[in-house]
């Protein structure tokens, strides 16, 4: 009884100015994202042969490449690409995993057994080698990437609802639901779905810098976006030539990439949170 | 009789960020040598941390603030931990309400049992001859093979068993059982107290028995102390607690018991809840749930004050509890509900 | 049943999942688009070497019998000749294979190292200071890429102090080894963050169990009720997530060996990738498959050796 007491007090206390944190920054990586041309002094595809591998200055915050491009404004550019990616390779799985988790967890059977068998062998390799296999598959750009971490990232999710499903439907407002005569679809929906959606939208919250650091270790390989689009893992990869005297080429996109995620991150972990003290 | 342990004033508190938890606020007994004295209460009441205090098991945020815990006149409160470590498992032992969680899941029944003899220079052999005569001792069968075998591998009673053994290994003088049939089924639960009855008798041990079971203390006891909220409200040898319980909370908990005699009487359950003890009440804890309390129940906290020398209550109105008995009648509580307006 | 049985079992279990990845694997060189053997061969190959490849692959016949041409060509360790290197691919395997593996035996050496004090202290000091910013510093690591870690790595400690080499290969072992570090460092990382949050949360959990304050109450030192109380049990769940760990230390191999210019099996898939050279990229994935699967069966199989709760 006592230990209850102190369980109680300690997480909501030490983790919500850790989950503001996390929400302060996915918001201002949001902003930039959508209105970079406010904040990026130059254009971040610009050639300027007259300030080559220029070190940070008042003039170029972050230096400029060995185009002469501004690093700063291609950074700046580059949070437009790699939040899309985070974003949009995280809900496709979100909603087509979750779905599939639903269906196959309240219907069960020999389709159920068989899927869950399959993603069972697949999930046991690492997300990054069966996205490259994917990827030596469809050829390299942008689009392959996103149909690459779909093809793969949905079977987490599916996973995960499909266990939330099998606990809950035997629970007595789905019997009750049952009974009364409502159609499948209507307790798929109305009554299942609400239920197990939380925990599938926590795990997307973190599950958005798994897929954005993917994306950017794909371009960092030269296997997605193609220059000069302005791409954090992109950028890295041109500067990579030049670390022996021009680090700001590699350490600034790196930078703003590792904030972005850890915001991603201790937002997944303040919902996390928020859902087990729910829970209680 | 020797004093063995003496209690003085213990004071455990939980101290936390933003309150003080009083689990345990100024317990003093005493334990004489070969008794079995137990300590009976509701959960929360503080029972099971004045025995964790006893043996410095208290867990953070815990910690004993107050008081003196006299073994064989040491001060265990002020022990060293090496000092600490030699009355652990050698002088006093212990054994824990859930068999399931108490012991190791990963290590061999042997392997825990050896533990017990770490600081003695026992060979392998004397340590497999000893744990083998402590099972059988615990009634464990074919305790050869039984020793090799994991904790998952036992039922609940033969873990409890087990448990009991280890903490026999280095015949202690003192035995704690933190509510060890709780846990069980009603039939091993017997199997057990009997065991530590005898094992009482054949050793010649003392036993601090916790427990919420009153059965449990009319079987096994010779004194016991009542808590709530973490401190003692009556203290007395067992047949006077059952034949004349003077605390209204211990009056209480005896009407509460399915009685033997009189099956046609109805089972009185308390009412209300335990006290938080971050926030316990002005005055007297027990007042919003006693049939008795008065204002100065509200106002002021009441002494321990002894009635015989054997005989310790905590309570303002003495007098009108003199009437209790075991078996309670129903016009004797009317007559006490002329206090009551809470 | 008993442990030999239980392997034995696992070992028959993996059979179907072999079965299943291969059919895969198979499946991958006819689903890119062009032709096989071309892509085999490569662009500038002559009709002539095309046909006889057609042949040795089987492609003029159904899909069964190619099937069974490709498992014998892995079974006879027959893996085709890479375009890139014009040498058999089961000798450019053989020469790189061991440097991933030493990558990742290093960082597991390194994960180990790093989370084992930081998880336990962390887990024994709860909600302290030093708790807190070992949580902070492991949400940092799984949120940060790791290719950016490897390259500041690779400033400072090549570029500016100059301690360890910046990239490459060694001859000799102790140079070998010295250009493992750096690599071995950043792949660590991820996993020591992960391990770290467990270990922690296993101690902070085992420490609460009531079996340590029993194991306390016997009299046995602080130290050893550390070892074979609290660490022995939090073991269980730490070196099982090691060992999957490993799996995805290979699979970030194809990044950190890019990074380190480390002529490891990673690197030689992206070379391949970008190459075309199929018939090597064909074999990785068999590889990267067959090693991640005798990880998970020795997962399972340590697993079982740990607790003994489990049932064979």
């Amino acid at each position: 009884m006592m230990r209850h007491a102190k369980k109680r007090e300690i997480p909501i206390w030490a983790t919500k100015p850790a989950f503001i944190v996390g929400i302060i920054i996915v918001v201002t990586a949001i902003l930039i994202s959508f209105f970079p041309q406010f904040i990026a002094p130059y254009d971040p595809i610009e050639v300027n042969s007259k300030a080559i591998l220029v070190a940070p200055s008042a003039e170029h915050f972050f230096g400029t490449d060995n185009f002469g491009r501004d690093v700063f404004s291609r950074v700046i550019w580059a949070a437009r690409i790699d939040l899309q990616i985070g974003v949009f390779a995280t809900i496709v799985p979100l909603i087509f995993g979750s779905l599939m988790g639903l269906i196959a967890g309240y219907y069960g059977g020999v389709v159920d057994n068989i899927l869950m068998r399959i993603i069972d062998i697949l999930m046991t390799f690492p997300f990054t080698i069966l996205v490259i296999v994917i990827m030596t598959i469809l050829g390299q750009g942008m689009r392959n990437i996103y149909i690459a971490i779909w093809l793969v990232g949905w079977m987490a999710y599916a996973k995960l609802v499909r266990g939330e499903v099998l606990v809950l439907k035997n629970a007595e407002f789905i019997e009750a639901a049952r009974v009364t005569g409502f159609s499948d679809k209507r307790i798929l929906l109305r009554h299942m779905l609400p239920n197990v959606v939380s925990s599938a939208v926590v795990f997307a919250a973190s599950d958005v810098v798994l897929c954005m650091l993917t994306g950017a270790s794909m371009s960092f390989l030269g296997l997605g976006v193609q220059p000069p689009t302005p791409e954090w893992g992109a950028i890295l990869n041109e500067g990579r030539a030049y670390i022996m005297n021009a680090w700001w080429i590699t350490f600034f996109p790196g930078l703003f990439m590792a904030i972005t995620g850890i915001g991603f991150s201790l937002l997944g972990d303040g919902l996390t949170d928020f859902l087990r003290t729910k829970g209680k | 009789m020797n004093k063995l342990l003496e209690v003085k004033d213990l004071q455990t508190h939980f101290i936390m960020k933003n309150e003080v938890v009083k689990a345990v606020d100024g317990v003093s007994f005493t334990i004489y040598e070969k008794e079995t004295f137990g300590l009976v209460g509701e959960s929360g009441s503080g029972k099971s941390q004045t025995c964790r205090s006893i043996l410095g098991l208290v867990k953070k945020p815990g910690k004993v603030v107050g008081g003196e815990i006299l073994y064989k006149k040491q001060d265990v409160v002020k022990m060293s931990k090496d000092q600490l470590r030699k009355i652990r498992g050698h002088e006093i032992s212990i054994i824990f309400q859930e068999p399931m969680t108490s012991l190791n899941p990963v290590l061999k029944i042997r392997k825990q049992i050896f533990e017990a003899f770490d600081r003695t220079d026992m060979t392998k052999e004397e340590k497999r001859k000893k744990s083998i005569e402590l099972l059988k001792l615990v009634g464990i069968p074919s305790p050869e093979t039984r020793m090799e075998e994991y904790t998952h591998q036992f039922s609940g009673g033969m873990r409890q068993r087990a448990m009991i053994a280890i903490a026999l290994a280095s015949e202690p003088s003192l035995l704690i059982a933190d509510e060890p049939t709780t846990a069980l089924d009603v039939t091993i639960q017997d199997q057990i107290m009997q065991l530590l009855n005898q094992l009482k008798e054949e050793l010649g041990m003392s036993i601090l028995l916790i427990t919420h079971d009153l059965a449990v203390v009319a079987q096994m006891c010779d004194r016991v102390a009542v808590m709530y909220a973490g401190m003692i409200v009556e203290m007395t040898d067992t047949f006077t607690l059952f034949s004349t319980p003077r605390h209204p909370y211990t009056n209480a908990l005896i009407r509460s018991l399915p009685n033997q005699k009189g099956a046609n009487e109805r089972l009185e359950p308390i009412h209300g809840a335990p006290p938080n003890l971050a926030d316990l009440p002005m005055g007297c804890p027990f007042h919003p749930r006693c049939k008795f309390a008065e204002e100065i129940c509200r106002t002021s906290r009441p002494e321990l004050t002894d009635l015989t020398n054997t005989h310790q209550v905590r309570c303002h109105f003495l007098n009108k509890t003199v009437g209790f008995q075991g078996t309670f009648t129903p016009d004797k509580k009317q007559g006490g509900c002329d206090g009551e307006n809470s | 049943m008993n442990g030999l049985n239980y392997i034995l079992k696992r070992i028959l279990q993996i059979i179907p999942v072999v079965f299943i990845i291969s059919i895969l694997i198979f499946l991958m060189l006819r689903a890119i688009p062009g032709d096989p053997a071309r892509l085999v061969l490569g662009e500038k190959a002559t009709i002539e070497s095309i046909d006889a490849m057609r042949e040795k692959l089987g492609l003029n016949e159904s899909y069964i019998v190619q099937y069974g041409k490709f498992v014998k060509g892995i079974v006879s360790l027959d893996l085709g000749t890479s375009l890139t290197y014009q040498r058999p691919v089961i000798e450019l395997l053989r020469s790189r294979v061991k440097i991933t593996l030493m990558l990742t035996l290093i960082s597991t050496f390194f994960s180990l190292l790093i989370s084992f004090p930081l998880g336990y202290y962390a887990g024994k000091y709860k909600d302290s200071m030093f708790d807190q910013i070992v949580k902070s510093g492991a949400l940092a690591a799984v949120s940060m890429p790791s290719f950016w870690i490897g390259l500041l790595l690779m400033i400072l400690f090549g570029v500016k102090l100059r301690w360890l080499p910046v990239g490459g290969w060694g001859n000799t072992f102790i140079e070998q080894i010295r250009s493992l570090i750096l690599p071995g460092l950043t792949m660590s990382l991820l996993t020591s963050a992960l391990l770290i949050r467990n270990i922690r949360n296993s101690v902070v959990d085992i420490s609460n169990m009531d079996y340590v304050d029993f194991a306390r109450s016997k009299g046995i030192s602080e130290r050893a009720v550390k070892n074979r109380h609290i660490l022995r049990n939090a073991l269980i769940s730490t070196v099982t997530l090691l060992l999957m760990r490993m799996a995805y230390m290979l699979g970030g191999s194809v990044i950190i060996e890019t990074v380190f210019s480390l002529p490891g099996i990673g690197k030689l898939m992206v070379d391949s990738i970008f190459g075309r050279d199929y018939a090597v990229v064909q074999a990785l994935v068999m590889l990267f498959a067959m090693i991640i699967l005798m990880i998970n069966l020795l997962t399972d199989i340590i697993y079982s050796f740990l607790d003994p709760r489990v049932k064979f």
